[in-house]
């Protein structure tokens, strides 16, 4: 351990981390320990993780604020839906599914993050920001306004844009099935995600995550965060950059909600609004700008936080904010870090960053 | 006609809009900050009122303000306690706060008030005694334009004027643009900046009450979420028309407004808010700053 880089030794602590706990739930769960409900989060924790280590590329990494995260997940989970779902006869076997889902779904939230980033990356600062809400909430209306069945002739897809079309005009034959239906999103999906599933995403995510951190295009895109002006100036490509940036980070986000959608056999377009963005964007920011490990603790912390709560019902959210405020204003504001900074034995005043 | 009727309903909701916007524009000429909190100022406005007309049996202006003290106080409050900590911190640290005080109000307004729309009483009622609409006939009756309407465009351009006519005249306003400008020079010239801060965000909360007012004559069922999709939208109109520009706020409020309207009745309800989040877009690719908004370059 002593001869490796201090950032490979940090890693491989997280990973092993990452892997103990993965053998913990497991003996749990075999053991009867976890209850349903805590096994029922498991997936969709595994999700959440996912997405704010790929919305911490973007924040954290490549220092633009998204605040659209939730429309890539959005697209993954119903091309994943839509994917499995048609797969259904032809690929029985369904961890090959769901491998095909992610994947398809991944492809997919790219493409989609390739095609907004055209426009988005031209902006800057807040403006970027708002432009992202934007195609956030456009995404999600139209899935909204999606219609999609499927049988042996093949996909049916209607864009019901005016609201008239129904069901029937999909002409399905008799064996066919709806995938999605319009507002009333997808339903009698088969669940196949699996905590392991999830796992083996994380893996990989945090994999390529960090590789792409300490490669060359990985210092390129922090050194446009830091000064972009320099960074140009010493002949890297901006745009370029930006979008391997954003483009992962969409495809990374669409993986993670194919597994999102294929947890539930009901999903509406309406879970992933603004609200879900900003949710992930709270992991991001409280775990830390570009910590990977901290982002992985505070999903899980943050999204088990209100669950556990969930005795106190009518506090819960409460609870939530003042906890959201107050740890903002002790990590932030001067007053209270210098008030902590006094219960900090065994350090020396100079060092804290 | 029809073109007609839809463009006024769209110019009183663009009223709406412009009002939150100028909140939400003059906190981030000042602040520099995304006030995500804004959109629930008019939630509590609208409950507060609400409250005033029902439970204390107030007249619906005195409610009016009413409703304009408290949330005066409530952005004092919000600002001194969450928002002055953290002026040094990064712009993301405030965002999430400000994230974290929208959930605070949100939820404390789902304890005090419940989770069952209330429904409101509109501050001029939309119909008369025999149910006919409340309107201004123009063109032998075959245009109406609610007294509602009428009322809200007029607070709209009164506030408008009276604002830049305060920041461009008054002390106060002065101080506001010196700040907004450079803080540190600023408070060389011995003007108070937090006195000023604290002054602005009252000034955008008093005004997100009237919004809430407005807004909820008009669509009269108030929830703890009421506030948050106008204060997205009004966000959107602020950016729109070029954020920290009163003026812009106004014309951004407008056409968002009109927009709206417009794609309701001509090409489709369900992705209303679509067509106004692809103009928003396009208009921001064009106009990188906002349709009024300063474009600054970068110097080297």
């Amino acid at each position: 351990m002593k001869n490796l880089k201090p950032h490979t030794r940090r890693n491989l602590i997280t990973f092993i981390g990452l892997a103990v706990v993965w053998i913990v739930v497991t003996v749990l769960r075999g053991q009867g320990v976890l209850g349903r409900s805590a096994s029922g989060l498991l997936v969709p924790i595994c999700c959440y993780v996912v997405m704010a280590l790929s919305l911490n590329l973007t924040v954290g990494i490549m220092g633009e604020l998204s605040l659209g995260h939730a429309g890539f997940m959005g697209i993954g989970a119903f091309t994943g839906i839509i994917v499995s779902q048609s797969l259904m006869r032809a690929v029985p076997s369904v961890p090959l599914r769901l491998i095909a889902a992610m994947l398809v779904g991944a492809v997919f939230a790219g493409i989609f993050g390739f095609l907004i980033g055209i426009p988005v990356l031209r902006l800057r600062g807040d403006y970027l920001a708002i432009v992202t809400l934007a195609f956030g909430e456009i995404i999600k209306e139209l899935i909204t306004c999606l219609l999609v069945g499927v049988d042996e002739h093949g996909l049916h897809i209607i864009f019901n844009y005016k609201g008239l079309k129904g069901v029937e005009d999909l002409h399905l034959s008799e064996t066919g099935q709806v995938i999605i239906k319009g507002a009333q999103g997808a339903t009698g999906t088969q669940p196949i995600a699996t905590f392991n599933a999830g796992m083996i995403l994380i893996f990989l995510t945090l994999f390529i995550i960090l590789n792409v951190i300490y490669s060359r295009t990985g210092r390129a895109i922090m050194a446009i965060r830091d000064n972009r002006i320099a960074a140009e100036s010493v002949g890297i490509e901006i745009t370029r950059h930006k979008m391997i940036a954003f483009v992962m980070s969409a495809a990374m986000a669409g993986a993670a909600g194919a597994l999102y959608g294929l947890n539930y056999s009901n999903l509406v377009a309406a879970k992933f609004d603004f609200n879900t963005s900003i949710l992930v964007l709270v992991f991001v920011v409280l775990g830390g700008l570009g910590n990977m490990r901290g982002s992985i603790i505070a999903a899980v912390l943050l999204y088990v936080l209100p669950e556990a709560l969930r005795s106190m019902h009518d506090y819960r959210m409460l609870i939530y904010a003042v906890v959201l405020i107050a740890v903002m204003l002790a990590t932030n504001s001067p007053i209270a870090q210098s008030f902590f900074a006094r219960f900090r034995f065994g350090r020396k005043g100079g060092d804290e960053e | 006609m029809e073109f007609l009727s839809y463009l006024i309903s769209g110019i009183s909701l663009g009223s709406v809009y412009a009002i939150i916007a100028l909140g939400y524009t003059m906190v981030y000429g000042i602040a520099k900050m995304l006030n995500f909190a804004h959109g629930d100022v008019i939630m509590v406005g609208g409950y507060i009122s609400f409250c005033g007309m029902m439970y204390l049996g107030l007249n619906g202006w005195v409610a009016l303000l009413l409703a304009m003290a408290v949330c005066t106080v409530l952005g004092i409050i919000v600002e001194g306690l969450a928002y002055r900590p953290l002026r040094q911190a990064t712009s993301l640290a405030v965002l999430i706060t400000a994230i974290g005080v929208s959930y605070l109000l949100q939820n404390t307004a789902l304890l005090v008030w419940g989770a069952t729309p209330k429904v409101y009483q509109s501050l001029i009622p939309l119909t008369d005694a025999s149910g006919a609409p409340n309107a201004l006939r123009l063109m032998g009756g075959r245009l109406s334009i609610s007294y509602m309407s009428l009322l809200t465009m007029a607070a709209c351009i009164i506030i408008m004027v009276g604002l830049t006519l305060f920041t461009s005249r008054s002390k106060m306003g002065k101080a506001m643009r010196a700040c907004s400008e450079d803080k540190d020079a600023a408070r060389l010239m011995g003007i108070n900046v937090n006195t000023t801060i604290s002054v602005t965000f009252a000034i955008g909360s008093a005004l997100a009450a009237v919004a809430g007012v407005l807004l909820c004559s008009f669509n009269p069922t108030l929830m703890p979420t009421t506030g948050s999709m106008p204060g997205i939208r009004a966000f959107t109109a602020a950016v729109f028309g070029g954020i920290g520009s009163i003026p812009g706020a106004f014309l951004g409020g407008l056409l968002i407004g009109v927009i709206e309207a417009m794609a309701k009745a001509y090409i489709s309800t369900q992705l209303a808010n679509s067509v106004v989040f692809a103009v928003l877009i396009v208009v921001l690719l064009v106009r990188p700053a906002g349709l009024l908004g300063k474009y600054v370059p970068e110097k080297v």
